[in-house]
């Protein structure tokens, strides 16, 4: 069987799933809720280089590299929140994280 | 069944599966591991498609840089996995159930939009008697350069931000004086003190 642009959508499409499905269940833990943003920007990019060898446009590659570079630029950001969270409260759970508001 | 079949299929099972260890290890740094694992991967299919490039860059990035940042987070913090864990499967059935749905219609959507592309054999994205690193390059750096010039400024915003969140000012930094060590003279530092043998001082 030939591998067609469907069989990596359906995969992108898992990955995706798998990722918000890890944000509802691990609602106390920060650091597995930053691992499944980075699923999901993995996700879209496979769907972004699917689609730009399917199309014979390398437009799509482009776009992948800049999606990895905001990906790389939010995980930065996120831990170091994350450090300055834990050595103010001592915790990361998030349920507390309203308390950070003003 | 040829050899690329079933290569994607060793890779999509692979990361499908590593990618449910990240969301279900008890463990965060098994998560960080099990991360690591589908990059490399979704790494093997972006060779597949015939993107090299972005393979290499996937694996420089995140396994290098993404995830060992997570690794060393994960190892620094010292947090108490057990009270995270509780109240893990409180969120299964919403989150199950909005998973199936999200997925059905992603499947939906895909399922109507490809019928507009071909489905045959990989056309190469890539143009001939060129590789994949230059055939990007000549696009990335010619129609794409403000793009190209406005992910480098994301990047140095990331790294300063990240820089001043967690930089944490001492009490009491030693720094180096020079004007101090210039003024100091050999009578402030050094003192000769007549010791009785035997008594010490």
């Amino acid at each position: 069987m030939e591998i067609g642009l469907n069989h990596y959508l359906t995969l992108a499409a898992i990955l995706f799933t798998v990722g918000v499905f890890g944000i509802f269940l691990n609602r106390k833990n920060v650091i597995v809720i930053l691992m499944s943003i980075e699923l999901m920007l993995l996700a879209v990019n496979i769907n972004l280089v699917a689609f730009s060898a399917f199309l014979g446009d390398l437009v799509g590659q482009v776009f992948a590299l800049l999606v990895l570079t905001v990906a790389a630029g939010e995980a930065a950001i996120g831990l170091a929140i994350l450090v300055v969270y834990f050595r103010n409260r001592g915790g990361i759970a998030v349920e507390d994280v309203s308390q950070m508001k003003g | 069944m040829t050899l690329t079949t079933l290569a994607f299929y060793l890779f999509a099972t692979v990361s499908v599966a590593s990618a449910f260890m990240v969301i279900s290890a008890r463990n965060p740094v098994y998560s960080v591991l099990f991360l690591i694992l589908t990059f490399f991967n979704s790494a093997g299919l972006f060779v597949l498609m015939g993107a090299e490039f972005l393979a290499m860059i996937l694996v420089v990035v995140y396994v290098g840089a993404v995830a060992v940042l997570f690794l060393f987070v994960v190892m620094m913090l010292d947090i108490d996995f057990a009270e995270l864990n509780e109240g893990f499967l409180q969120y299964m059935p919403i989150g199950a159930t909005i998973g199936l749905i999200l997925l059905l219609e992603l499947l939906l959507i895909f399922g109507a939009s490809t019928q507009l592309v071909s489905q045959s054999a990989l056309p190469q994205a890539t143009p001939e008697g060129m590789t994949n690193a230059e055939a990007i390059g000549r696009v990335l750096y010619t129609d794409y350069i403000y793009y190209f010039q406005a992910a480098g400024a994301v990047l140095l915003v990331a790294m300063i931000g990240a820089i001043v969140l967690t930089l944490v000012k001492s009490e009491n930094p030693r720094r180096q004086s020079i004007a101090a060590q210039n003024a100091r003279r050999r009578e402030d530092g050094v003192e000769l003190v007549d010791i009785e043998p035997g008594q010490g001082l």
